[in-house]
């Protein structure tokens, strides 16, 4: 699977979520600095991604992730992985 | 050095806000109810076929937005996104929101306790679902947060940076009364100046509604809902389901002076007993409720006679209706002018007690008793001056209001109107 689509998943799930507005999202924004999202919201955006790429994401692989990047980095090892 | 006080601290109260099946404001909620129609219908958020009862009062496209971010309306239960706009409502007209003053109290002074029976218990009866049919991972972390008893409370002092006692009291549909007498408490015993307090519920889910119905509280009457809540008449046969909220906000008499807020009345009394008689049948002869008016009305200061009008429980089922008149004779000898707002409302559980505090507060100061809904032909054991068909015009004096509770509880106020 391309990265582009996996990002492109991440920041739907942003949206959806945290309700805002896809054109500011990057790989750089900080999920807890530039979208004030606490754990339990970065617990809902993974949940969505494992939902829609049929994962399963330990929440320990969750401590590092800070960016967007980062999370389309988590799912494309978890899909590689599968 | 703290000393306490030798007389009680009074306490009066400057807003209220409401949001119910009856409308999206306290006034609205009281203009419907003194048109004196029921807001009961046909269930329309979920499919209730195959349901004993398929209708509610339900409040239509309710829109927390001006209050609520989308973005936060997600993470919070239906329930206390009811119980954060009535809030709102309440602390605006208290001139609390939005200007100097709100930045002018000392919030660690200001006590948030606003109730109810059961809670998030939408997002409890969703995620139950989700777990069964989806698996234990696909469970929200958000579940917690949004179907905790005590998230209402939480939210509003979160919201509005309130760091006194916040907390919930739940005495099933006696919780908003429960909660504005534990608030009053508060004040006297000097722990808050400011206590924003009430009730909220949204309970309308299809586990609920078949659990009331399978107990046999709930009317049946789905070929005609309108007709359903009919309080102390003598065809009801149980009550109907509503959801909403209730908010007062209530403050020491000195403080409210000290910063000039709009008194809309005194709350004087509050009672507090159980009948320790059965877990969900109230006590036939009304002891427990008895003794509750009567502790209301002692902790006002005021005689039976005072009363200008009641509130009553009158949840329309056959049990309280009839045991609550008997209770009022009792207490009343002659009872005086009788309202039971339900036959509009809907039984609106533990918001119940805040919202009818508040109809209850806004007709005393009117002068003006709305009239039980339906009420065609009573067969109460005592009799009662029940107000029908029309508003009645009534002297401007205090009022009572009554609400009991699953478990034996009973709850009873003494507001009285402010000018008087």
């Amino acid at each position: 699977m391309e990265r582009t689509e996996i990002l492109d998943a991440v920041y739907d799930a942003c949206v959806e979520i945290l309700k805002v507005d896809k054109a500011e999202l990057s790989e750089t924004t900080s999920f807890a600095d530039d979208l004030d999202a606490d754990s339990l919201a970065l617990v809902e955006v993974v949940m969505q991604l494992e939902e829609q790429f049929d994962l399963r994401i330990p929440e320990d692989d969750l401590d590092d992730v800070a960016t967007i990047g980062a999370a389309a980095d988590v799912v494309a090892t978890h899909l590689a992985a599968a | 050095m703290i000393v306490a006080p030798v007389e009680p601290r009074r306490v009066v109260i400057t807003g209220v806000g409401a949001v119910t099946p009856a409308g999206d404001d306290a006034a609205t909620t009281f203009a419907t109810a003194l048109a004196g129609r029921s807001t009961a219908s046909p269930i329309g958020t979920w499919d209730p076929e195959g349901h004993p009862v398929r209708f509610a009062a339900q409040i239509p496209d309710f829109d927390p937005a001006a209050v609520i971010a989308p973005r936060d309306a997600r993470r919070i239960d239906r329930v206390s996104q009811l119980g954060l706009v009535a809030a709102e409502e309440a602390l605006t007209q208290a001139g609390l929101v939005g200007d100097a003053d709100e930045a002018a109290i000392d919030r660690t002074r200001v006590a948030v306790v606003v109730g109810s029976g059961v809670g998030g218990i939408l997002t409890l009866e969703d995620q139950i679902e989700v777990r069964v049919t989806r698996g234990v991972e696909r469970v929200s972390p958000l579940l917690i947060p949004m179907m905790m008893a005590n998230a209402t409370s939480g939210l509003i002092a979160l919201r509005h940076g309130f760091r006194g006692s916040a907390f919930s009291v739940a005495t099933a549909c006696a919780s908003g009364a429960d909660s504005i007498g534990t608030g009053l408490d508060l004040i006297r015993a000097g722990r808050a100046d400011i206590v924003v307090a009430g009730g909220a519920e949204a309970a309308i889910t299809p586990t609920a509604m078949a659990a009331f119905a399978r107990m046999g509280a709930l009317s049946t009457r789905n070929d005609d809902p309108t007709a359903a809540s009919r309080p102390f008449d003598r065809d009801r046969d149980g009550f109907v389901m509503g959801e909403g909220a209730g908010v007062l906000v209530l403050e020491a008499a000195d403080h409210a002076a000290g910063r000039g807020a709009t008194v809309l009345g005194e709350l004087a009394g509050y009672g507090s007993t159980c009948d320790a008689h059965h877990i969900t049948a109230p006590d036939p002869d009304g002891a427990g409720a008895v003794a509750c008016m009567l502790q209301a009305l002692a902790d006002a200061g005021l005689g039976p006679e005072a009363i200008g009008h009641v509130n009553a429980h009158g949840t329309s089922t056959p049990l309280n209706d009839a045991a609550e008149s008997l209770a009022m004779a009792k207490v009343f000898g002659t009872p005086p002018p009788t309202t039971s707002t339900k036959g509009v409302t809907g039984h609106l559980v533990g918001a119940t007690g805040a919202v009818e505090a508040i109809l209850a507060l806004l007709a005393a100061r009117a002068g003006t008793v709305p009239p039980v809904a339906n009420l065609v032909e009573t067969d109460v054991p005592a009799d009662l001056d029940l107000v029908r068909d029309a508003p009645r015009s009534i002297a401007v004096a205090p009022v009572l209001s009554n609400s009991f509770g699953f478990g034996g509880h009973n709850a009873s106020l003494v507001l009285v109107p402010a000018g008087r």
